[in-house]
């Protein structure tokens, strides 16, 4: 099998020594990790090598030895190199020398035991060690150490880079008996802000956990919990998306460290969704109270109610008469119309109970939008649905007359055919009825039948309205959700570290010279936006249509009642 | 050493295909497909110039004339950047994978990698594509559970469809460079 040499090419101008690194059988690959330079002692080498393997269990060995000379080839050197080769006993013995600064490198093998000793082809390929180490591929492994070695040849060479972080952290600089040459073979860089915020998130964490404790005890209270209360919390939007977000700020302060990557992913997005939130949402609140807009909201909020109060009453007044052209049952419409035109006053007459105090409520509900941009978006729908409550009443006292009737006409249509609903065998049967109850059921039927255009009528008005309010508070809601799972702090790193999110790797031919071994530089692939997107979504306690088309269009012929938003939380009916 | 060929798509085009062999395992193969010609830009910019003028002439509106600019503009960049392909290529690297990179016109260049272990075999199909029935290079990938199974059909050359005679040429490289897998010894 051809034999593969991954070598970082941080370590393309060390010095000579001896590589250590994993060597993966199956895959007659050679990872190599860093350079030992010389002077060393064998035996502090190995030493060196069986604690690190303890430590990260990748199992670490000398590879081969690596000349970098400034002249041409010294035998005594290469002599001295095959030496090695017996000391630390590894088979295949890889040496790799460079003279001069030609790119082109000698590489070869020797074999002591093999069976065939054949000239096998050599591969080399270079990657950036600090990018591969930090990189993470997807899709991700669900393995375990031991099956780590089935697993794909590039998931093994990052695994194999990630694990060894413990070889990458003495560098040249330390004293010892082993000098290594690898990515931070310069010193270990770090952040002086990222220490500082690793400092300071420990006591900020057990603040924010104290406070989210108290609040969460607070929500629990029996208080909260009556009847009239409890219903009401379940029906406000606001409270969903505020139990969702108090989830999102407990997950962020726990104190237990992230296990994996995807853990570490999730809390990071929580974080930097939380903030651009609270960001957006004081930046709505400062424009709403500067040059008191919020007064001037609350000053046209009446007069828009009684104007859609208005409206109602015109189009009441036109369905009373001969609607389209259509002809009603008079006295039928005349009860209808009535009642809905004095449940409009009814409502008009609260409204106006309540508009001294509006511009004060309003005032301190639009506080609270410096809760995040999400909550301020969920109290808008809110009083959406609040202003449009008399719309929804009439779409249900307009939808449960139409299912009467409609139920009715069904029924009596089976009567009119001999037929009856068997409802302990849940089908159609047929029956014997009597005279009597034949002239009566038909009676009933013409009438019902006849009275049928007229319900029929204000049942599409009203749900045309009620539909209308839906779309727009759907609207409303899939924008909160849009905020609430984007993965931001994914998509940043995509933008800025492209390295991170590893879709797979892609390699480049290098320049090539007869008689030397392949030349290819491995480079990340990164994650497309789109994949970025998906992997990492945030849940939500999404409001996805409950129903299909199909029985969505069935239920309004019906006349049942339509929620047409479904909850997570929700058990189904 | 390289060499190049020229050969024809299936709709007519003219297409080049190159050969490179890097080593004994390793070859590289791309089809470039005809640049975007200055003659067919200009046609289409000045057709969209010419109807912009007259809606221009008739709404007397200036927006209509800056907004078929920008128009032109954003469509020129979107054309260039995510649908002209200017070079397909095919990298087999025997013991590694096969790589395939797709050049579009403004630079960007997208690739994917695909493992040696989940490839199964690279064959020419047939397809019945709009009115035609063309033939297709792809990859079939091995399914993990079952060996005798394809999990997923990759599909090479889509927008440059060269015709069987290329296709032929890329599928002799290819194979040469699979089959050494087959008789490779296995290591101990």
């Amino acid at each position: 099998m051809v034999l593969k040499v991954f070598f970082p090419s941080c370590c393309s101008s060390a010095d000579s020594g001896i590589l250590i690194g994993r060597w993966i059988s199956e895959q007659s690959s050679a990872v190599v990790l860093a350079v030992v330079h010389f002077p060393f002692i064998p035996v502090q080498v190995k030493q060196y090598l069986g604690e690190v393997q303890r430590v990260t269990k990748v199992s670490v060995s000398v590879l081969g030895s690596w000349s970098n000379s400034k002249q041409e080839k010294e035998e005594s050197l290469s002599e001295f190199l095959e030496d090695l080769g017996t000391i630390f006993c590894h088979e295949p013995w890889i040496q790799i020398s460079k003279e001069g600064d030609s790119k082109f490198w000698s590489c070869s093998t020797l074999q002591k035991h093999s069976q065939n000793p054949q000239e096998e082809e050599i591969i080399l390929v270079y990657y950036d060690q600090r990018k591969v180490m930090l990189s993470h591929l997807h899709p991700p492994l669900d393995t375990t150490g031991q099956r780590a070695e089935d697993a794909s040849k590039l998931s093994a060479v990052f695994d194999t880079v990630a694990r060894s972080r413990v070889l990458f952290l003495t560098d040249r600089y330390d004293e010892g008996p082993i000098k290594l040459t690898h990515w931070q073979s310069e010193g270990v860089e770090a952040s002086i802000i990222v220490e500082l915020m690793k400092q300071a998130s420990v006591p900020a964490c057990m603040l924010l956990t104290f406070l989210l404790s108290l609040v969460s005890g607070v929500c629990r209270s029996r208080v909260l919990k009556f009847w009239p209360l409890s219903f009401l919390w379940s029906k406000l939007s606001t409270c969903e998306q505020l139990g969702h977000r108090l989830q999102h700020l407990q997950v962020i302060s726990s104190n237990k460290k992230a296990q994996n990557q995807t853990q570490l992913m999730r809390k990071a997005n929580i974080f930097v969704s939380v903030l651009i939130d609270v960001a957006l949402g004081i930046l709505l609140m400062s424009w709403l109270y500067r040059k008191n807009r919020i007064g001037h909201l609350a000053d046209t909020l009446i007069p828009v109610a009684d104007h859609v109060a208005e409206e109602l009453q015109d189009l009441l007044q036109w369905l009373m008469g001969a609607p389209a052209g259509l002809k009603m049952n008079r006295a039928l419409d005349q009860v209808l119309g009535r009642f809905f035109l004095y449940h409009i006053h009814l409502w008009i007459s609260y409204i106006h109970l309540l508009s001294p105090f509006i511009e004060m409520i309003l005032w301190y509900v639009g506080l609270s939008a410096c809760l995040g941009l999400t909550v301020a978006l969920s109290i808008l729908s809110d009083i959406i649905a609040l202003l449009t409550f008399h719309i929804y009443c009439f779409y249900v006292y307009g939808a449960r007359l139409y299912c009467l009737k409609i139920y009715g006409l069904s029924s009596l249509w089976r009567l009119f055919r001999g037929k009856k609903w068997n409802v302990l065998r849940q089908r159609v049967d047929s029956c014997s009825y009597d005279l009597d109850q034949l002239f009566i059921g038909t009676l009933l039927f013409t009438i019902l039948l006849f009275l049928l255009p007229t319900t029929a009528l204000y049942y599409l008005v009203f749900t045309l309205l009620r539909l209308l309010v839906v779309i727009v508070q759907g609207l409303i809601h899939l924008l909160v959700d849009l905020i609430d799972s984007l993965p931001l702090y994914s998509l940043i790193l995509r933008l800025c570290r492209s390295y991170r999110l590893a879709a797979g790797v892609k390699f480049r031919v290098l320049e090539q010279q007869d008689g030397k071994p392949l030349r290819l530089l491995m480079q990340i692939n990164p994650l497309s936006y789109g994949a970025v997107v998906q992997t990492y979504r945030l849940p939500t306690y999404s409001c996805y249509p409950r129903d299909s088309w199909a029985s969505l269009c069935k239920k309004l012929f019906l006349g049942e009642l339509i929620y047409p938003w479904k909850h997570k939380g929700e058990k189904q009916n | 050493m390289a060499e190049e060929r020229r050969f024809s798509s299936a709709s007519g085009a003219p297409i080049a295909l190159r050969r490179r062999q890097h080593s004994a395992s390793c070859r590289e193969l791309s089809v470039r497909a005809p640049r975007l010609q200055l003659r067919s830009l200009s046609a289409a910019t000045s057709a969209v110039w010419l109807a912009a003028y007259g809606l221009f002439a008739l709404s007397e509106n200036s927006m209509v004339l800056s907004a078929a600019i920008f128009i032109t503009l954003i469509g020129l960049i979107i054309y260039l950047h995510f649908v002209k392909i200017d070079q397909e290529s095919l990298l087999v690297i025997g013991s590694l994978g096969i790589q395939v990179t797709s050049s579009y016109a403004s630079g960007k260049e997208s690739t994917t990698f695909i493992e040696m272990g989940q490839v199964k075999d690279v064959v020419i199909n047939e397809a019945i594509h709009m009115q035609k029935v063309i033939y297709y290079l792809c990859i079939l990938l091995q399914d993990p559970e079952d060996p005798q199974g394809v999990s997923e059909v990759v599909p090479l050359f889509q927008s440059s469809k060269p015709r069987l005679d290329c296709l032929i040429e890329v599928y002799k490289s290819c194979q040469e460079i699979l089959e050494q897998r087959k008789t490779a010894p296995q290591s101990s």
